[in-house]
């Protein structure tokens, strides 16, 4: 979201889509509101911004987006948070092993994802207010 | 007894939660906020109500759809819709795909695509700039960093104008968000009998 929410930035849309996707400036503004709601809320809970940001660093790498996994990542300084941005990283104990998990999921495979999985999360400790 | 339902259909199911959804009458003024809810406007869906959890997100959530799917100019209401389809086809979200099908055929009067769409999935065979659309949707949503010039070019051999591209872009983006959310916090279900 964060390269969309400057057209310009895009280059594989080509100059005049870019100039078109200026008459959408209230939809990209929108989009920067619910970037910062899910990486920065004002109450992170048990999931600090600085994770949120290794983990979408992590998201945009497994999709083969490095820029925008670099993007995330430029916030983060502490090197334990960093780490987790990489798709090999397992997670640090058995709670972030299964959020992680999930997400990977959520990102890669949403289709495959079963009821189930939530019954998981729910006994790794996540309460219902994961994030979006 | 409900089951849940597995095929694509426009016949639009419930919704079953996963997440058990925010009890409105134990709900924070920030989610009571986020939900719009007023003394004479109580009702809401157990999909916002399991949303509300995150109400800093909610509250920004809706005025974005509604503003992809519904702002004036740029692609029309019915070919956002298919832009819609193909997310929800490739994500496979039974519930998404059935709501934005039924629209789909009210908009453009017509049931023929959306049968198709279902009867044939990824590979359904549309008509020359309802093809391009969908193809588009299906390959962005499957692989972001796939798509190329080349497939941006399509849209405009099709007839797209730049601002339709951008729209459908933004269609097909928003459904990769709301796909996850509907078809992982719930499951999509019919009563029996």
């Amino acid at each position: 979201m964060a390269q969309a929410a400057n057209p310009e930035a895009s280059p594989w849309i080509g100059a005049a889509a870019s100039a078109a996707a200026q008459s959408r400036n209230n939809i990209f503004e929108m989009s920067r509101q619910a970037e910062s709601a899910v990486i920065d809320p004002r109450d992170a809970g048990g999931f600090p911004s600085g994770w949120r940001r290794a983990i979408a660093a992590r998201i945009a790498t497994l999709n083969a987006l490095p820029d925008l996994a670099a993007h995330y990542l430029a916030g983060v300084a502490d090197p334990a948070l960093r780490g987790l941005a990489d798709p090999n990283a397992a997670g640090r104990d058995a709670r972030e092993r299964g959020v992680i998990s999930f997400m990977d999921r959520v990102a890669t495979q949403p289709r495959a994802v079963q009821a189930e999985e939530i019954e998981g999360l729910k006994a790794c400790g996540s309460a219902n207010s994961t994030p979006s | 007894m409900s089951r849940v339902v597995h095929r694509f259909t426009r016949n639009v199911p419930d919704w079953q939660p996963r997440v058990t959804p925010v009890d409105l009458t134990k709900a924070s003024p920030e989610q009571l906020d986020a939900l719009k809810v007023t003394p004479s406007n109580t009702k809401v869906s157990d999909y916002v109500l399991v949303l509300a959890h995150d109400p800093e997100t909610l509250n920004v959530r809706s005025p974005l759809f509604n503003g992809i799917m519904y702002d004036s100019g740029g692609l029309s209401r019915a070919e956002r819709e298919l832009g819609a389809i193909g997310a929800s086809v490739v994500n496979r979200c039974i519930y998404c795909a059935a709501v934005h099908a039924a629209r789909h055929a009210q908009l453009s009067k017509d049931t023929t695509v959306t049968d198709e769409l279902f009867a044939n999935g990824e590979k359904a065979k549309l008509g020359p700039r309802d093809q391009a659309i969908f193809d588009y949707s299906v390959k962005l949503s499957q692989s972001p960093p796939a798509v190329t010039e080349a497939d941006t070019a399509r849209l405009r051999e099709a007839g797209l104008d730049e601002a339709e591209i951008v729209d459908l872009i933004l269609s097909t983006a928003l459904f990769g968000w709301a796909n996850r959310l509907m078809h992982i916090l719930g499951d999509p279900v019919r009563k029996d009998g």
